[in-house]
């Protein structure tokens, strides 16, 4: 979006709307106040198409695979090629379990390339990692665990500020939490005997941080999203979702039971469209006033890397009268400049998004998820949210761990090094970000994410990628359909505060090694520039 | 785009080679027909204009301005919240309840693995190594050594092909049912199911037949019936799965389901169980293997077993086990498995840990404890109690004036005198609403004499709550 369009006029416009409206406190909006955070930046984001050739190729490439499956189908139905599928105990004349298309996918097409996920490791998450060697079957079967193993450059795990570590304040003040306190775990939920005292402290901290009234810890991040939509919008409600949500946010809006409308992603002019239209012809079928409209987005995307066009998605928000929730979990201590994420980053008063929602299993190093919100919210949630009333309560070491590096991150424990990691890891973004553009790679996302994708289109070069890259000491995360579109194949880099300016040099040096055999540079925007 | 138009020139290519050959009144028939459909459209855009002018611009904001949404939650929650009491101990044997040190028969930690020292080596240990967080899910570096170590450890000690953890107890259930059962699929699932299931069962979007609780008569008419809608329909019904889901022993009301009726049903009626085990893995069976065990029946009948890390292990998350044709499918279609950060190791270590302590008389103790529990719970002519005397839950309700208030008073006055015991929590979306009661909960740690007391001190309890109100009564 151009800057201009997000001057104070829009913002008087949306004032404008709100005076016709008869209450505009009803629903939960504040008016337009004085900017709490100064913008970082203007919203900005561009997609570059892969080259033509690229395109043919991936297909092709997607069409052998498929035939070569057929071919193997075939095969093995007459007996002459090895199956590998396992069967069930008993079970006779029984509907089979897996329709066919996923029981394809998973024997010709995953089964040949499982060896590139799931490693496992034998250490912290960290920079660097130690991972066991692995032996497998010439079919990819009967994986068994080598006692020798390998370090590797770890740009996978989603360690943006580098508190996945075994050392240092968080572990210290984890191991007294669970030798001196509050010991290991509750077998309760919080709404029985599991509302431990660390929680509540826990609680007043992150509201705090992100300058909430209130907030509420789960012990699981996708529980977070998958268990509380359902308390907040049900029948007659509509929820408005970005196509590229994640699957807890989807499976959450699933389970409300909420009209789900989608819109592109981060196409502002269609979420309008949809929010006009849905007002003005109301539930379908019965015509009737929709109850309430909740529009749930992410702040940064965590396949994509781009990040949500917040300061319009409020301003929009704000002239539908509708509720924002904004999941936070890659944007939260990743982004802002002291960590207190999208917000921060786009300049955008907390108090104007409903729900903040995020988790403390990224930048946090530990596990679980929060929601900050208002107090009503909160209050709400503590008595209707199934997390609360079904599940057991968040460890008290993992609640140590947040507490101990939130308080890091907000330089409450006066060492300054939450601080430091924040601007380090934004050093690390852009210098990695802008070196890999200016080589012709094709990255989405904007300048500051961390989360760094890079396309490659084709699943074939998607796999040569993996392989080259492990051989020589580097673990990415490589993903491919069925998690993207067919095109789509990329991999992902994770930036993260502990990466030193050597380690990324040394990556992209690699990258630039291999590059006359894996053909990556496929940006045409970069050869232009060239050029001209 | 160029293959569609290649296509398109020569679809219109083998049009102009049909017409040349087909005779001539056929023309003419065609011609007539196409001047008719136009007179038809010619005629319907100069019909009148009804209703369906499109709204103006202004109509349209107008609407908008007129439009005012309900508030997200209802106004006030904050003020009517019920005051959670808060703990500032170890949840083990003892805990302290705002401030007031309890004996607890509140919480599920069914064998004392909370505050067991070894096990708090093991996560000190596990933190040393392996720091806190695991920072990714399971297939991108979110796999540490230890999850394999435990995946191991549990499918060998349930026999089983293999096993699966999850991060949480509640996302095992409820991501393991909609990773096998879609829409346009059967369950058939117990009405007293824990609400993961219920969850799990929404999240799949099949077709859901509730029969009443533990009344397998019941599920027979309802397969009988779905048996003669298959006849009907038999195209439909080969593509059909259809599950059966039940708890083993039920949180909600402490009964035990009849695992050997169910599979004489399955093998008759051709479905596949699921079996949750959250709450009597590592309590019923000789080696707490569960129900299975505790029936003795071929645990490869049951197709997946799942069970919680929470309760008897004392740690954190759940995990599923079963054939590996069963299991492995859950490692790509189990949401909670592959979209969320692995389970914190430490949490794994400490699982690991507590399996050690898994023994014979372990569980003998604590089965004896039920017993001992729910015979002094009977003794008791101001209460019902739902449960099994094999499970460590009972469910307490007061026979006269039972309310949520009423209960909820009572654990408060039981916790003035030192001990926990707590209303069991629910939401309002239940989908068949639970009559309110207490749930007790019996551990191995307690001694005879200490159920004994306080049995005898909530017996005491509730009389002290009902007998002001009887005095008043025997006045007027």
């Amino acid at each position: 979006m151009p800057p201009e369009e997000r001057s104070s006029e829009a913002f008087d416009e949306t004032e404008e709307v709100f005076a016709n409206n008869l209450d505009s406190t009803t629903n939960g909006h504040l008016p337009v106040n004085e900017k709490v955070f100064e913008p970082e930046v203007e919203y900005d984001e561009t997609f570059e198409d892969p080259p033509f050739l690229s395109i043919m190729s991936a297909y092709l490439c997607l069409f052998l695979l498929v035939m070569f499956g057929h071919i193997r189908d075939l095969l093995r139905s007459w007996g002459f090629d090895k199956t590998m599928d396992t069967s069930e105990f008993g079970n006779k004349g029984f509907v089979p379990l897996y329709n066919d298309f996923e029981a394809f996918y998973t024997r010709n097409v995953y089964q040949r390339v499982l060896h590139y996920w799931c490693h496992p490791l034998a250490g912290v998450p960290g920079a660097n990692i130690e991972i066991w060697d692995r032996k497998f079957g010439s079919f990819n079967e009967n994986i068994r665990l080598q006692d020798t193993k390998r370090n590797y450059l770890n740009i996978g795990s989603y360690n943006y500020l580098g508190f996945a570590e075994n050392n240092g304040r968080c572990s210290e003040e984890t191991i007294k939490e669970i030798r001196s306190r509050l010991g290991t775990t509750t077998a309760s939920p919080r709404s029985e005997l599991g509302t431990l005292k660390i929680h509540e402290e826990l609680e007043n901290l992150i509201a705090g941080f992100l300058g909430k009234d209130a907030c509420l810890v789960f012990g699981m991040g996708f529980a977070t999203n998958s268990m509380n939509i359902a308390a907040l919008v049900d029948d007659g409600c509509l929820l408005i979702s970005d196509e590229l949500n994640h699957a807890s946010l989807i499976l959450g809006a699933r389970l409300s039971g909420a009209k789900i409308k989608v819109f592109r992603h981060n196409n502002m002019k269609h979420l309008e469209k949809i929010l006009k239209t849905s007002i003005v012809e109301g539930q379908p079928r019965t015509r009737r006033p929709w109850k309430k409209i909740l529009i749930v987005v992410e702040g940064i995307y965590s396949m994509e890397g781009t990040s949500c066009n917040l300061p319009k998605i409020v301003e929009l928000k704000k002239k539908y009268k509708a509720y924002l929730y904004v999941d936070e979990a890659h944007s939260v201590g990743a982004m802002g400049k002291t960590g207190r994420g999208i917000c921060e980053h786009y300049g955008v008063d907390p108090a104007d998004i409903d729900i903040l929602m995020g988790t403390f299993s990224k930048s946090f190093g530990a596990a679980g998820g929060y929601i900050a919100s208002n107090k009503d919210i909160v209050a709400h949630l503590r008595k209707e949210s199934h997390a609360q009333v079904y599940s057991s309560a968040m460890s008290p070491p993992v609640a140590r761990q947040i507490l101990a590096s939130t308080e890091a991150i907000m330089g409450v424990d006066g060492s300054g090094e939450g601080q430091r990691r924040i601007r380090q890891l934004k050093e690390n973004t852009r210098f990695f970000r802008t070196e890999l553009q200016k080589r012709g790679y094709i990255l989405y996302g904007e300048l500051d994410s961390p989360v760094v994708p890079l396309l490659i289109c084709s699943i074939a070069r998607l796999c040569a990628f993996a392989k080259t890259s492990l051989a020589n000491g580097l673990a990415p995360v490589v993903v491919g359909f069925p998690a993207t579109p067919i095109l789509g194949a990329r991999a992902r880099f994770c930036l993260s505060a502990s990466h030193t300016r050597e380690q990324l040099q040394w990556l992209i040096d690699l990258m630039e090694r291999c590059e006359p055999v894996l053909g990556l540079k496929l940006s045409s925007r970069h050869k232009q520039k060239a050029n001209s | 785009m160029d293959g569609s138009d290649y296509s398109w020139a020569a679809k219109a290519g083998d049009v102009f080679h049909s017409y040349y050959e087909i005779p001539f009144y056929h023309l003419i028939v065609e011609l007539a027909l196409v001047l008719f459909i136009i007179k038809i459209l010619m005629s319907k855009s100069t019909g009148s204009p009804g209703d369906e002018t499109p709204l103006t611009e202004k109509e349209m904001q107008k609407l908008i301005a007129e439009w005012t949404p309900e508030p997200l939650v209802p106004a006030g929650a904050a003020d009517t919240e019920p005051p959670v009491p808060v703990i500032t101990s170890k949840v083990g044997k003892y805990v302290t309840v705002n401030g007031k040190e309890c004996l607890n028969l509140a919480t599920m930690n069914f064998l004392g693995m909370i505050g067991k020292e070894e096990i708090e080596d093991a996560a000190v240990a596990s933190v040393q190594k392996y720091g806190v967080g695991s920072c990714g899910p399971r297939g991108f570096y979110g796999t540490i050594d230890v999850h394999l170590l435990l995946e191991e450890k549990l499918a060998k000690y349930m026999e089983c092909e293999e096993a699966i953890i999850y991060s949480y107890g509640f996302a095992t259930v409820a991501s393991a049912i909609p990773a096998y059962s879609k829409r346009g699929d059967i369950i058939f699932c117990d009405k007293e199911v824990c609400y993961a299931i219920q969850k799990g069962i929404l999240a799949s979007r099949s077709t859901v037949f509730y029969y009443n609780h533990n009344d397998l008569d019941h599920l027979v008419e309802l397969l009988e019936k779905q048996a003669v809608e298959d006849r009907k329909n038999p195209k439909k019904a080969r593509v059909t799965n259809r599950f059966l889901v039940t708890e083993g022993l039920f949180v909600n009301t402490g009964q035990i389901t009849n695992l050997p009726r169910l599979i004489e049903l399955k093998q008759k009626y051709k479905f596949r169980i699921f079996l949750d085990e959250s709450y009597s893995f590592g309590v019923l069976g000789e080696c707490g293997r569960g129900l299975t065990e505790y029936y003795n029946v071929d645990r490869r009948n049951v197709d997946m077993i799942v069970g919680s890390m929470e309760f008897s292990l004392g740690s954190v998350g759940g995990f599923a086990c079963g054939s590996s044709f069963v299991i492995r499918h859950q490692r790509l279609a189990g949401q909670g498995y592959v979209f969320s950060a692995s389970l914190p190791p430490l949490h794994a270590s400490m699982v690991i840990k507590a399996m050690d302590y898994f023994d014979k008389d372990l569980f003998s103790k604590l089965i004896n404890n039920c017993k001992i529990a729910h015979e002094a719970l009977e003794a008791i002519d101001t209460i019902t109690v739902t449960a099994d005397p094999l499970s460590p839950m009972k469910h307490i309700r007061l026979i006269e004036n039972n309310s949520e208030e009423a209960l909820r008073e009572i654990c408060n006055l039981a916790r003035d005198n030192n001990l926990a015991i707590t209303v069991a929590s629910y939401t309002s979306t239940e989908i068949f609403k639970k009559e309110p009661s207490i749930r007790l909960t019996v551990n191995t740690e307690l001694t005879e004499e200490e159920i004994c007391s306080s049995v005898k001190l909530i017996e005491e309890v509730i009389h002290q709550y009902t007998s002001p109100s009887q005095d008043i009564s025997e006045d007027s």
